[in-house]
């Protein structure tokens, strides 16, 4: 795993190679780490030895060397520009010792630095007053007011008393630069952070200074605000209150607030974050910076989701209005309140009839995403080895056939960004994993990686792509054909109104795939679903396609949704046991252990639904379990998924929010959602984190998986977990990928970062965790570290949890035959995913479009739907399409168009979009048609059995 | 008076109505500097300039062969020609660009030659709309007379010349805010080192940044040779210069004359010259380079006009621009009016500059309006120690670049040279002089 | 309007091409927008924004920095006075306030009727004519009050037009074609001459080093 692309940029942070530090905890590696960490270029500080890395600033190496150097503009993840000159040192030069701005000079050998003379306290005095002049000095009103390092530094560097007596700079004040972030200007001490953020990280340079001289000023343009998915992340660098969040306003004063790290599962990218909270109240979430990971960044949405776990509480009420705080139970068509003991007994009940009369294969679950990894195996340990039902499945047709993501061999992200090539085949990555998009950008712009993208229209990674391919729906089987390195024969895809790819383009693409050595190293696929409206089985035989033809290419899933990377490594999937192995691999192994398994291979979700909507003579699903998932508006099928909850015999709901699939449920049990539970989640690469739990649920909700031991329980069977930390130790020993993730080794200092699965332990422990930026990050110990050295921890590490006493195992735990040889990690996947059929792509006709369906980062999905600050920002569906095709049509931007495929009929604003490409129609997933009225249009069009679907397009003018 | 007998180098033909057009420069020798330039070496016309000691005539003074050796080897070169003049009472590269466009555009293609660069630029501040004009049709003119463009006077060489406009911002004329402005981005000068425009200049590539009138020396040079150059004036300060004389002087003008040889008191009082003080009155104080540099008293007059000289004594010749203050000036008045130019001038992208350029007009202006404190005097230059530490010469600075230190210069002398005029203002509430 | 218009637009597209990287432009095409509309209009900046690669935003803000470029109308004529230290000296001050009295603005202001903006300018370089006017750029100083009322009435009857256009034309006169070498043809010959120097300093060095040695034996002999 260590061998990274050719193309790789020299790394000084770069893990060491496992392959040396061998697979346990090594000690060797730390060592050789913490060479690296000391540097190899010898400076002066302060009149003692230190050494910085080569090219390091003085700022950054006298921080690991303990000093803290005060600053405001430096932020460790963007360049310098030396502008505030708080930092100002003293640097030995040819002219004797000159003040120096310490974030901007590169230290190099033998310099002397001071950072305590007379003349740098003079110097740090006169920049602290000279930024006070012009400032409002309105702590006592200002967000930032407790965490604020203009108010730290100046008590721990500035003079006593401002000698300033003359009227300050007045600007109107605050005003919106978006629909999240409020500008003070009076209080902005011209840092440029947020305008370098939006310039240099997020590629959206929205924001900019405007004026000159003192009446410098961050600026929009007029009625074009800076509508980043990224804008919030101005807020958390600002080192004073100039850049306030709408939803963190006036919320909580720091001092109130306390924390704990977490990760965030809004999507599966796994941002690290600090979770804040004030009297049991989500207050605000701060991105850590993470190295491998996040960076420090977060998108918007993952910071203020968190609004949906708060609910809409009135003052003094027990629980929120729309949050589930207590089981129900249907009774004479209504769900009434129920205990838990009634609750449950009444899903066994369910449960036990269909499995009674059926066999365990009439009960199928779908979901499982939503869950913490500890969730997510408690309930696959319920189905699979409890009920012994293999119809499992944490996706809603909306991802990719899990033996196929489980059977490709993995990169990291950090492989991603280091790669030679990125073949992107998946949706737009920043509405879908949004800060894998900036690390994929800068890896393009800084670190020489060349994207080569394969996509249905112009995405937001179109512009930093070396090769940008347009593929409708169903072409990318043609379209890998003739990417392999055999595939120059293979013409570009047929279109009727031409192809959408050129020969070149193809040649191009191809011989950067193929790389020196033909066999594709230094490739790294980002695979997704470029479309919902396209079978995800499509996608998943043209990546094994790539698979077979670059044997060295390694594939970093790009699935969307929360721990679905948790829930398939734990065998939420059919076919899958857990720990990456098939069924059929891992079938006697976990029999031994749980006392059973199914005997064959189940449904996936869109089987489950058809098999209930359509029952065939008593063989088919008769009862389903819904956990965490929200099926009648995120299913890709529409039609399919509300005919097959109306014609389910019994139905059992277990979700945070009412609505949704609790109209059909017979029994629904109310969860823990994020930040009310511990546990650990897995992220896209295979990363292990762990979750912080910083409020309590509401009312009697628990944590999913106490909520299927205790089902098991009343199955009669004992899943034998009291605590998170069992199912954790059981997942460890049993679970073949997991095998050596302790919860000693997630707990321990050095895998804060957490641990990439499948990679050597010790090598993934060692690595260097970077101090968060002291001012990036502000929190409650912002005081203390404005002074000090900063520390690196910052928030409480998370803890386990336990049943509550009186509900503690009563039965004895399962399982206990004779040993069983454990499945490798991977065993029997590739072969499973080999038997998954290719689809059948009919060809296009002329009169028809291919219908092209992507994901919005804000949809209309549930969290977004209860979070009130995110709500304004989802949009509605129209049908984009090329205008030269609607010219054709007869249509024009704007028109009212009718949309007709073979599953349904759709009324939306028609769009003229040239990043279509011609014959294609785009309509975003899960957002609502104004016109229609419908929450999630495009799930009217599509049939989730068909791998494409063709609509026809009709003015309605 | 010292008047020296020095030939007229870069002010030789404005005496011409039509000095701007390419039949009169033509028919003054016009072009043929470059012709023999295209007939030596690239190296060998560098090494003429080098031997000529043609200190630039920018500001800083910094010798133009020493920079031009140091351009960093690079496929992509580019020269930049700096016509910003917007130092406060500096009005001789005005002149040149109204006046001699072609001995601009000239000296220019000389030096894109010397330097072998790929594209020269000829920033002209924004307000010299007639100056623009003229240098625009100049180079019309001269593409069109074959000395420009392609394969230039069928010597094999080709560079093609643009004149872009400033838009009125004195930062602009620092060489690394033009060249920020150049690049179509807000004029933000860059911390040097690392950005010293000979290893990274323009769109990063190396790039030499020579002011108009340095320019305008090299057909001079060329044609003459470096060492009749070096041979006027004396020691490092070689040639002529051209010196904008203003204030209370009956003859206000653009001047060129002889370095060193010429002082500041030939200047002021040479008929040709200044000829005196208006209404006999005395010199109370002089500028001599410009708003950023210190002020001299009477007793400095007799310094000569040599960069080394006056830096010396503890001034620069700067942009060249000298502002006479007579007995009747009002010292508060005149340091609160530089000052303002600073607060208004100031790019404000470093804190010291930005924050304290405007506390220093405020506080300056009270004092001069009669609400001055005794501590207030303190307190500027307290300020100004924090923008330039220790208020030496050369100043050291706080800030990214050098217009920070120019704030505190005419204040620092301003209270060191009229402390007590100061004081009047402050403990009376008047002026002693008004 | 505001767009460029045609004629506009292909100066613009000229502008553009003599750069090396687009943006350089960016300033340039903000005086052809003042040329066109007398200041710069919001469509203008967003236009120039598309020209030259850069967001509204980033054309703004820079635009902003500078004193020449007018995000907000002004007057059809920009009378500027300066008040600098030589034009201060030169009575700056009291032309000033009698200009403010006579245009019935205070500097900064623009008169009712859309004729003049009035400025209290820094130094506009003609230091030996204080104090020192311009208007639109074009100088007209130092004037006396007497000068200055003229100077008023003959922009009022338009007895300048000549001499002064309207404010956003700076140049009158424009480049007569775009760059003539091509930057592939540059870049061949300066390897070419770079080539030639190498091979110049080659044969230099050859040449001292055989003097060198004869000088040696010279002296040996
Ligand atoms: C604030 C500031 C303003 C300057 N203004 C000008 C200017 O208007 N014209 C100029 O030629 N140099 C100006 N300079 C000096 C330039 O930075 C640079 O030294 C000069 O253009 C180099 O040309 P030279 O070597 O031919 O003098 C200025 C410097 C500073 C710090
Ligand atoms: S010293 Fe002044 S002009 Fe120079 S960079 Fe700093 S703020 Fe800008
Ligand atoms: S100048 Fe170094 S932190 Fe701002």
């Amino acid at each position: 795993m260590a061998e990274h692309a050719p193309g790789e940029r020299p790394r000084l942070d770069a893990e060491t190679d496992p392959a040396t530090s061998g697979a346990s905890q090594a000690d060797a590696s730390e060592t050789a780490d913490a060479d690296a960490e000391a540097g190899t270029v010898p400076f002066t500080l302060d009149g003692r030895p230190a050494k910085a890395r080569p090219g390091e600033v003085i700022i950054a190496a006298a921080e690991r060397a303990g000093t803290f150097i005060p600053r405001f503009c430096y932020h460790p993840r963007m360049k310098p520009v030396g502008m505030c000159r708080m930092c100002l040192v003293e640097v030995s030069g040819p002219r004797g010792a000159t003040l120096q701005p310490a974030c901007f000079v590169t230290v190099a050998e033998g310099m002397e630095v001071t950072t305590t003379s007379d003349k740098v306290k003079k110097a740090q005095d006169g920049v602290l007053e000279l930024l006070l002049v012009n400032h409002p000095l309105d702590c006592p009103v200002c967000d930032k007011g407790g965490e604020c390092p203009l108010q730290d530094q100046t008590l721990a560097y500035g003079p006593g008393e401002s000698r300033f007596v003359e009227e300050k700079r007045h600007f109107e004040k605050p005003v919106p630069i978006s629909d999240l972030v409020l500008l003070d200007r009076e209080r902005c001490i011209q840092c440029g952070r947020c305008t370098r953020f939006a310039a240099e990280v997020a590629g959206e340079p929205q924001i900019d200074f405007a004026g000159r001289g003192e009446r410098v000023e961050v600026a929009t343009f007029p009625d074009r605000p800076f509508s980043s998915y990224f804008s919030a992340n101005t807020v958390q660098i600002c080192p004073v209150g100039a850049l306030t969040a709408r939803p963190y306003r006036f919320s909580a004063r720091p001092w109130d607030l306390d924390q704990v790290e977490s990760t965030c599962t809004t999507c599966a990218f796994g941002c690290r974050v600090a979770v804040q909270a004030s009297t049991d109240r989500l207050t605000r979430l701060l991105g850590l910076d993470s190295d491998p990971v996040n960076q420090s960044w977060l998108c918007d949405k993952g910071r203020f989701v968190f609004e949906s776990v708060n609910g809409d509480q009135a003052a003094g009420a027990p629980a929120p209005r729309d949050r589930l705080s207590e089981p129900l139970v249907r009774k004479d068509g209504e769900l009434v309140p129920a205990g838990w003991t009634e609750a449950l007994a009444a899903a066994a009940e369910g449960i036990r009839r269909a499995t009674d009369e059926h066999g365990p294969g009439a009960v199928a679950l779908i979901g499982g995403a939503r869950c913490t990894n500890e969730g997510a195996y408690a309930w696959t340990k319920l189905a699979k080895g409890v009920i012994g039902t293999d119809s499992v499945d944490a996706q809603l047709a909306d991802g990719l056939p899990g033996e196929a993501v489980l059977s490709l061999p993995r990169a990291s992200v950090d492989d991603a960004c280091r790669a030679r090539v990125v073949l992107v085949l998946s949706g737009d990555v920043r509405e879908e994993l949004p800060v894998l998009f900036l690390r994929l950008r800068a890896a393009a712009l800084e670190g020489g990686s060349h994207i080569v993208e394969v996509a249905a229209a112009e995405t937001s990674l179109t512009s930093y792509a070396a090769v940008s391919l347009r593929a409708r729906p169903g072409d990318v089987l043609t379209l890998t054909e003739a990417l392999t390195p055999q595939g120059a024969a293979v013409p570009p895809p047929a279109h009727p109104q031409g192809a959408l790819v050129s020969a070149e383009e193809l040649a191009r693409a191809r011989a950067l795939l193929a790389g020196d050595d033909g066999d594709g190293s230094g490739v790294v696929v980002v695979l997704g679903r470029p479309s919902l409206a396209e079978h995800g089985a499509v996608v998943a035989a043209a990546a094994r396609r790539i698979a077979g033809a670059l044997p060295a290419a390694r594939f970093l899933p790009a699935l969307r949704r929360g721990n679905v990377m948790g829930a398939l490594e734990l065998g939420m999937g059919p076919g899958l046991l857990p720990g990456r192995v098939s069924l059929d691999a891992g079938r006697d192994w976990f029999a031994a252990a749980w006392g059973g398994t199914p005997g064959t291979r189940g449904l996936d979700t869109t089987g489950i639904l058809q098999s209930l909507a359509d029952p065939q003579g008593g063989t088919g699903v008769r009862a389903l379990l819904v956990v965490g998932a929200d099926l009648p508006q995120d299913f890709v099928d529409a039609a399919l998924a509300r005919r097959a909850l109306d014609a389910a015999d019994f139905v059992v709901a277990v979700c945070g929010h009412p609505g949704g699939v609790t109209d059909w449920a017979d029994v629904v049990l109310p969860a823990a959602i994020e930040h009310e539970r511990p546990g650990t989640t897995v992220n896209v690469e295979g990363r292990v984190t762990r979750l912080g739990q910083k409020l309590v649920a509401p009312g009697q909700a628990w944590p999913d998986w106490m909520i299927a031991t205790e089902l098991a329980a009343e199955l009669g069977a004992d899943l034998g977990f009291a605590s998170t930390d069992d199912v954790w130790d059981e997942i460890e020993r049993l679970a073949p990928v997991f095998a050596g993730v302790t919860r000693e080794v997630l707990a321990s200092p050095s895998s804060r970062d957490g641990v990439v699965v499948q990679r050597p332990v010790g090598g993934v422990a060692a690595r260097q965790v970077l101090p968060i930026d002291p001012i990036a990050t502000p929190g409650v110990e912002s005081v203390e570290r404005q002074g000090a050295p900063p520390r690196v921890g910052l928030a409480e590490p998370p803890g386990a949890e336990e049943l509550p006493h009186e509900r503690r195992p009563r039965l004895a735990p399962a399982g206990g035959g004779e040993p069983v040889a454990s499945p490798a990690p991977g065993a029997g996947l590739e072969e499973a995913a080999n038997a998954l059929g290719t689809p059948h792509v009919v060809p296009a006709d002329r009169y028809s479009m291919r219908l092209v369906s992507v994901r919005r980062l804000y949809d209309a999905g549930s969290a977004v739907a209860h979070s009130p600050s995110l709500v304004p920002l989802v949009g509605d569906a129209a049908a984009r399409a090329n205008p030269h095709d609607l010219d054709l049509l007869g249509v024009q931007g704007g028109d009212a168009v009718a949309v007709r495929s073979a599953r349904g009929m759709l009324t939306l604003r028609c769009e003229q979009d040239a990043r279509v490409p011609r014959g294609v129609v785009a309509i975003d997933f899960n957002v609502a048609a104004s016109d229609d009225g419908a929450p999630n249009a495009a799930a009217a069009l599509i049939d989730a059995a068909e791998a494409v679907v063709d609509v026809r397009l009709e003015s309605l003018r | 008076m010292a008047v020296t007998d020095a030939p007229r180098i870069v002010t030789a033909r404005v005496g011409y109505e039509d000095s701007y057009t390419l039949e009169r420069y033509l028919a003054t020798g016009g072009y043929e500097g470059l012709r023999k330039a295209l007939s030596m070496t690239p190296e060998a016309v560098a090494a003429e300039v080098d031997a000529a000691s043609l200190l630039g005539r920018g500001g800083a003074g910094f010798p133009a062969g020493r920079k031009w050796s140091m351009l960093r080897k690079d496929p992509v070169t580019y020269l930049v020609v700096n016509g910003d003049e917007s130092e406060p009472a500096t009005f001789k590269d005005h002149l040149l660009v109204e006046r001699d466009p072609h001995q601009l555009v000239e000296g220019v293609l000389i030096a894109a030659y010397a330097l072998q660069v790929s594209q020269a630029f000829i920033f002209i501040r924004g307000e010299f709309a007639l100056g623009l004009e003229r240098v625009t049709q100049a180079l019309n003119d001269a593409y069109d007379h074959g000395a420009v463009g392609a394969d230039i006077f069928g010597s094999g060489f080709s560079v093609d010349v643009v004149v872009h406009p400033g838009a009125g911002a004195y930062i602009c004329g620092e060489e690394t805010a033009l060249l920020e402005s150049l690049e179509g981005k807000r004029g933000f000068p860059r911390i040097k080192p690392p950005f010293f425009p000979a290893a990274i200049g323009l769109y990063g590539q190396p790039t030499v940044v020579n002011n108009v009138e340095t320019m305008s020396n090299l057909p001079w040079i060329v044609l003459h040779g470096g060492k009749a150059f070096a041979g006027l004036g004396q020691g490092r300060s070689a040639g002529t210069r051209l010196f904008a004389l203003s204030g209370h002087v009956k003859r206000p003008g653009t001047y060129e004359v002889e370095m060193v040889k010429t002082t500041f008191r030939d200047l002021v009082y040479a008929p040709v010259y200044g000829a005196g003080v208006r209404g006999g009155r005395e010199v109370k104080a002089f500028i001599p380079g410009g708003v950023s540099a210190p002020w001299f008293g009477p007793d400095q007059l007799d310094l000569p006009l040599g960069q080394d000289e006056v830096g010396a004594a503890g001034s620069m010749l700067g942009s060249g621009a000298i502002t006479v203050m007579d007995t009747s000036t009002c010292m508060v008045r005149a340091a609160w009016r530089i000052a303002k130019f600073f607060a208004r001038e100031s790019c404000g992208q470093c804190t010291p500059c930005r924050e304290g350029s405007g506390w220093l007009e405020r506080v300056l202006r009270r004092i001069e309006q009669g609400e001055g404190r005794e501590e207030d005097l303190d307190l500027l230059l307290d300020v100004s120690d924090n923008i330039s530490p220790g208020l030496q010469w050369p100043p050291q600075q706080t800030t990214i670049c050098v217009l920070g230190p120019s704030i505190p210069s005419s204040i620092h002398s301003g209270i060191d040279m009229f402390r007590d005029e100061f004081l009047v203002h402050v403990k009376e509430g008047r002026c002693p002089v008004g | 309007m505001s767009r460029f218009t045609p004629e506009m637009a292909a100066r613009a597209a000229e502008l553009v091409s003599l750069y090396p990287e687009p943006r350089s432009a960016l300033v340039p095409l903000c005086h052809l927008a003042q040329e066109q509309d007398g200041w710069l209009t919001p469509e203008a900046m967003e236009e120039i924004a598309e020209l030259v690669g850069v967001t509204p935003a980033e054309v703004r803000g820079t635009a902003s920095f500078y004193d020449m470029l007018h995000t907000e109308p002004v007057g059809r004529y920009l009378v500027s006075v300066c008040t600098n230290i030589a034009c201060l000296l030169g009575g700056a001050e009291a032309l000033l306030e009698h200009a403010e009295r006579r245009l019935g603005v205070r500097a900064g202001g623009t008169t009712a009727d859309g004729m003049f903006t009035l400025e209290d300018a820094e130094c506009l370089a003609d230091c030996d004519r204080t104090p020192c006017v311009t208007v639109n750029h074009r100088y007209v100083g130092g004037l006396s009050a007497e000068a200055f009322d003229q100077l008023v009435d003959d922009l009022r009857a338009g007895r300048r037009d000549d001499e002064i256009p309207p404010h956003g034309t700076l140049v009158r006169v424009r480049r007569s074609g775009g760059l003539r070498v091509p930057r592939d043809q540059v870049a061949s010959e300066r390897q070419a001459m770079a080539a030639a120097t190498a091979a110049r300093a080659e044969a230099a060095k050859a040449a001292a080093e055989a003097q060198g040695a004869e000088g040696a034996q010279g002296k040996g002999a």
